[in-house]
C-alpha cells in the first residue's frame, strides 16, 4: 500500500503546488500513505505532546530531504539506504539533543518516541521516493510540506482525545512555549469526569479511523 | 576484482560520511550540554525545594551528596542521596526511589524522610502515566501527592500504606488505582529501608 504511493509521489511534475497538495491532502503520510502510525498513536494524548513530535518529525523531514538531494549526485546506489538512514539518525540526534535543551519537561513525556523518529518510514520513503530525484528547493519544499501534513493530523488526533478525555484543550502548552503559554488551558467542559477510552491506544486507532473516515467522505463527495 | 574496488569505494564513502555526521552531532551536543545539565539540575532542585517547602538558599543548605546503594529503593546501579540542612542541622535525607510497577512503567520520584522516620515531602519526576487519569501524581495537576506528608510507618502501619481499594490509607482515583497503589506502597517500602539502613546514613551526616 505505502510503496504505490511512494512511487506516486516520485512523479515528474513538481510544481509547488503539486508538492503541497500531495503533502497535505492526498498523499498524507499519515492519512494515505499510514506511515509513522507508532508515535503518532502513541504520542497523541494531548496537543501540547502532538505539537511535540510534530515538530520534531517536521525539523528532521526537511533537514533530511535536504541533505540527501544534495548528496544525490555523489552516493552510489549500493551505499544510497545506509547514508540515507545515516542522516536521518544524525538529525534525529540532534533534535533530540535540542529538545532537552530546550524543551526539557516535554522531552521527559515524548523522549522514547523522539528517538524512533529514525524509523519513521515516511522520512527514509520521501528521500527515496523524492529527494533522491529532485533538486534542492522542491525536496526541502517537500520534506515541509510532509512534516505539516503528518504535524496536522497529529495536533487532530490530540486535540481531539485530550477533550474528549479531559475535558480541556491545550493543557500544559507551557512545556513547549515557556512560561508566557501556561494561561492557554482551555477549559471546555468543566467539571468534566473524563473518558478514560479516549486517552487509551482504543482511543487512538478510533480517532485515527474516524479522521481517515473523514478525508474519505470530503474525497469523495468531490 | 572490480566487485573489491567497488565495495571498498563504498565502503570508504560510507566511512568518510559517517565522520561527517558524527562531527555534527559532536557539534551539537557540545553547544547544548551545558544546557541540558543546566536543565536537569534545574527540574532536581526545584522538586527538592518543593519536597522541603523550602524557597530560597539561604534557607537550606543541599550540598552535601552522599552516595546510595539500594536495591529496595528499585536501584540497580549506585544514585545519590542528598542530605537537607538548616542551620547546620541535617533535617532530611532525600532518597531517588524507583518503582517499578506504575501503569506505564517505572516512576521515578524523590522522595525526603525526616530523621524520626517520616515523610518530609515527595514530587514525581519522571513517570509515564496515562495522561489525565494517572499523572495528578504530578503535583502541578493536583495536591494528591501532598497527603504522604508528615506520614509515617506508624500512622498508618505497613499493610495500609496503599489506596482505600486495597483496604488501605491513601485516596486513588477515579478509574486509575495501580497508579496510586504504585506510589503509596513504594514509599512504604522506601520507609522501611530507611529505617533498616537509610538512618544510618543520616546519623553519619550529622
Amino acid at each position: 500500500m505505502s510503496e504505490a504511493h511512494a512511487e506516486h509521489g516520485a512523479h515528474p511534475e513538481t510544481s509547488g503546488a503539486t508538492i503541497a497538495r500531495e503533502g497535505l491532502w492526498t498523499n498524507n503520510p499519515a492519512l494515505v500513505q499510514m506511515l509513522g502510525l507508532c508515535p503518532l498513536l502513541a504520542v497523541t494524548t494531548s496537543v501540547v505532546n502532538a505539537l511535540g513530535l510534530a515538530l520534531a518529525t517536521l525539523i528532521v523531514l526537511v533537514g533530511s530531504n535536504t541533505s540527501v538531494s544534495l548528496i544525490r549526485g555523489y552516493v552510489p546506489p549500493a551505499a544510497r539506504l545506509p547514508a540515507f538512514v545515516l542522516i536521518i539518525a544524525s538529525y534525529t540526534t540532534c533534535v533530540s539533543l535540542l529538545m532537552q535543551a530546550f524543551a526539557y519537561e516535554l522531552y521527559l513525556t515524548v523522549a522514547l518516541f523522539v528517538q524512533i523518529i529514525v524509523t519513521n518510514c515516511t522520512i527514509l520513503g520521501r528521500a527515496e521516493a523524492f529527494a533522491s530525484r529532485q533538486p534542492l528547493l522542491p525536496s526541502a519544499y517537500d520534506g515541509l510540506m510532509m512534516g505539516l501534513g503528518f504535524g496536522a493530523v497529529l495536533v487532530l488526533l490530540g486535540g481531539f482525545r485530550e477533550l474528549l478525555g479531559t475535558g480541556v484543550l491545550f493543557a500544559d502548552m507551557a512545556q513547549l512555549f515557556g512560561p508566557s503559554a501556561a494561561t492557554w488551558e482551555i477549559t471546555v467542559v468543566p467539571a468534566y469526569r473524563g473518558f478514560l477510552l479516549a486517552v487509551l491506544p482504543p482511543g487512538a486507532f478510533i480517532g485515527m479511523g474516524l479522521l481517515i473516515a473523514a478525508k474519505q467522505y470530503l474525497d469523495q463527495r468531490q | 576484482m572490480s566487485t573489491f574496488r567497488t565495495v571498498m569505494h563504498n565502503a570508504m564513502g560510507l566511512a568518510l560520511f559517517a565522520a561527517v555526521t558524527v562531527g555534527v552531532i559532536a557539534l551539537t551536543a557540545t553547544f547544548t550540554g551545558e544546557r541540558i545539565a543546566a536543565q536537569e539540575e534545574r527540574v532536581r532542585q526545584a522538586a527538592l525545594y518543593e519536597i522541603l517547602e523550602a524557597t530560597t538558599d539561604a534557607d537550606i543548605d543541599l550540598e552535601q551528596r552522599v552516595s546510595l546503594n539500594a536495591a529496595a529503593l528499585g536501584h540497580r546501579e549506585p544514585r545519590e542521596a542528598v542530605i537537607a540542612r538548616r542551620n547546620d542541622r541535617a533535617v532530611a535525607l532525600i532518597v531517588p526511589v524507583r518503582i517499578p510497577d506504575g501503569y506505564g512503567g517505572p516512576i521515578e520520584v524523590l522522595l525526603g524522610i525526616e530523621p524520626d522516620g517520616r515523610v518530609a515531602g515527595v514530587r514525581v519526576v519522571a513517570h509515564r502515566e496515562t495522561p489525565g487519569l494517572g499523572n495528578d501524581i504530578e503535583r502541578r495537576r493536583s495536591d494528591w501527592i501532598d497527603a504522604f506528608r508528615g506520614r509515617g510507618l506508624d500512622d498508618p502501619p505497613l499493610p495500609q500504606w496503599t489506596v482505600r481499594a486495597d483496604g488501605g490509607e491513601f485516596d486513588g482515583f477515579t478509574g486509575a488505582t495501580i497508579t496510586p497503589r504504585a506510589i503509596a506502597r513504594g514509599i512504604g517500602r522506601a520507609l522501611v529501608w530507611f529505617e533498616d539502613d537509610g538512618r544510618a546514613l543520616l546519623e553519619e551526616a550529622r
